[in-house]
């Protein structure tokens, strides 16, 4: 319940707020702008069509492109399996895909350089047989589908859970085969919740720092990721190709948050109908 | 693996009603299919490569562990970690309960924006918000220029790693406040007014103890995160060695050094620590929830 700030010491609360959100949030998001567009419009054209720039953004979008629908694939088994079954070790299963959550992004990448590196023999083989994960694109990939890994499954978890099993019992009752009464029961129900997922599920892949950082070797023009070349380019004093690749990466979160914003009130907007619905309509015993 | 077996033992027992695995009988199609494939992603893309680390470094003999574990760049990093990711939660809670209270209790202009842009710190790559903020926090920065006068260096120094910090887990402390206060029930600081409570008052008695589980959630949440920050930290804060490097940069260091068993014993004790962490927050979470529907 919001109203009108009345009192000074409410105004205050409220003009602390806005400043301290226009420094912290707002001026940082200005900046990359400003930045970027610095040299103007000609200067951001070429930064844009430069070799590096081309293939960071090709690489992201083949990580991000990858590890978006693995996730989805197996986040909504994961979800199905732990939300609608009851089983001894459910609910170990639901936390152990929390834990690339809890973990520094640098230790994850780690773990995979020792097993997929020449470091240990699954890696020797690997290279042996011509397949190089470590320092190229495929590495990149793997770290970028574990630190996503949590990402649906945690958005449909609860969302299945608190909707229940009803409607898809009702819908086997009526015969529906398996796949039938996904299709056209389950998926229908988490579909928000599923675009959720992705949407944050693509922010990280494409945004991921540390985990690359540790698998990526730095190749110019081969295994950087535009988050890596931000880096790169502002540790080369390229100040103005760093913020172009920056302005990349902020419309790429802007657009993220829109989504995300969108779907957050379509949610309220459903829950309200719920309500209403409900107010309709005696509720069941 | 048994898992075939598993589900073979499920068919035939599932008429005998009680199960050793099953603790109801399933109902629906699919559990064989989604509990395997399940179990292999996150047997291969998660546990196989966290226990492919744990082997690596047992492979190393303990006085080698040992000293890679108690390097003193290495131990002055623990400190730099820890502390400040306990001064930028402390300062992700008090801005954190700041944005949420204002949100749900003000109607000011810009007031759906700012509850958008809550999430702008997990929506924006963390090196992006590193290097901004550095660019900001120089001396000659928009904002650095007002602190330089007075002496503050916050980029390149040890505040930039808590500003860092502090912005990367502001989202989870509002965003767990911020339910609870949405159901907070009008009547109780009605009541509390009509006794004669003061505002403040009301606050610090009424409210703010409501808001405790979900502030401790939302702490523990920002200083798990604020542990492992890696990106926004290297961009801002200088890595000077015995200052600012934090325990993830000297994992990277070692690894850029290819000293790999080295980086490996000091991420196994990180990881062990971040396991604990969230075992820790989740015995928590489930006491405070049993704790709020009392």
């Amino acid at each position: 319940m919001t109203r009108k700030p009345r009192h000074l010491d409410q105004w205050v609360l409220v003009v602390l707020g806005i400043v301290v959100a226009g420094v912290l949030l707002v001026a940082p998001l200005v900046l990359i702008f400003v930045e970027a567009l610095s040299g103007g419009w000609s200067l951001l054209v070429i930064n844009l069509q430069r070799d590096y720039m081309r293939s960071a953004i090709l690489l992201t979008l083949v990580a991000a492109g990858l590890s978006v629908p693995v996730n989805v694939v197996f986040g909504i088994l994961l979800a199905w399996c732990v939300t609608r079954f009851r089983f001894r070790g459910r609910t170990l299963l639901a936390n152990l895909v929390n834990i690339p959550y809890a973990m520094s992004p640098v230790v994850a990448g780690l773990c995979y350089v020792v097993v997929y590196g020449l470091e240990s023999a699954t890696g020797r083989w690997l290279d042996a047989h011509g397949v190089r994960v470590v320092f190229a694109w495929p590495g990149i990939v793997l770290v970028t589908i574990f630190v996503t890994s949590p990402y649906v499954a945690r958005a449909l978890i609860p969302l299945m859970e608190s909707k229940g099993p009803d409607e898809e019992e009702a819908a086997l009752t009526l015969g529906a085969r398996g796949w039938d009464m996904f299709r056209r029961v389950t998926l229908p129900n988490i579909k928000w919740g599923l675009v959720y997922g992705v949407v944050l599920t693509n922010a990280r892949a494409v945004g991921e720092f540390g985990a690359v950082a540790a698998v990526s070797g730095a190749i110019m023009n081969q295994t950087l990721t535009l988050p890596l070349l931000v880096e790169q380019l502002n540790n080369d004093y390229k100040t103005a190709a760093a913020f172009t690749a920056a302005a990349m990466l902020a419309l790429i979160a802007l657009i993220t948050l829109m989504l995300k914003t969108l779907l957050e009130w379509h949610q309220q907007r459903l829950e309200e109908m719920a309500l209403g619905a409900a107010d309709d309509h005696p509720t069941r015993p | 693996m048994t898992v075939s077996s598993i589900a073979a033992a499920t068919t035939a027992e599932e008429q005998h009603g009680t199960h050793w695995f099953f603790l109801q009988p399933p109902v629906f199609p699919g559990f064989r299919t989604s509990f395997i494939l399940s179990l292999l992603y996150v047997g291969v893309v998660i546990l196989f490569p966290i226990s492919g680390l744990f082997v690596y470094a047992s492979a190393m003999t303990w006085p080698d562990f040992w000293q890679a574990i108690t390097d003193a760049r290495v131990v002055a990093s623990y400190w730099v970690t820890i502390s400040a990711a306990f001064y930028a939660t402390i300062a992700a809670v008090l801005i954190g309960l700041l944005f949420a209270w204002n949100i749900e209790r003000y109607d000011f202009p810009g007031r759906r924006l700012l509850d958008a842009l809550i999430d702008l710190p997990f929506a924006l790559p963390t090196a992006v918000a590193g290097l901004t903020l550095s660019v900001l926090l120089v001396p000659g920065g928009w904002l650095g220029q007002f602190l330089a006068p007075l002496g503050i260096k916050v980029a390149y120094a040890y505040p930039g790693l808590v500003v860092a910090m502090t912005f990367t887990s502001l989202p989870f402390v509002v965003r767990l406040v911020q339910p609870v206060l949405q159901d907070f029930p009008v009547e109780s600081e009605e009541a509390a007014k009509t006794l004669g409570a003061s505002r403040v008052l009301v606050f610090w008695k009424v409210i703010l103890p409501a808001l405790v589980p979900a502030l401790v959630a939302g702490a523990s949440q920002a200083f798990v995160r604020n542990l492992g920050e890696f990106g926004a930290v290297i961009m801002i804060s200088g890595n000077i060695p015995f200052r600012t490097e934090v325990t993830s940069l000297m994992i990277f260091v070692r690894m850029q050094e290819y000293n790999y068993p080295a980086a490996a014993a000091i991420a196994s004790v990180m990881l062990v620590v971040s396991l604990l962490l969230l075992w820790g927050l989740q015995l928590l979470q489930a006491r405070v929830l049993r704790w709020q529907r009392r």
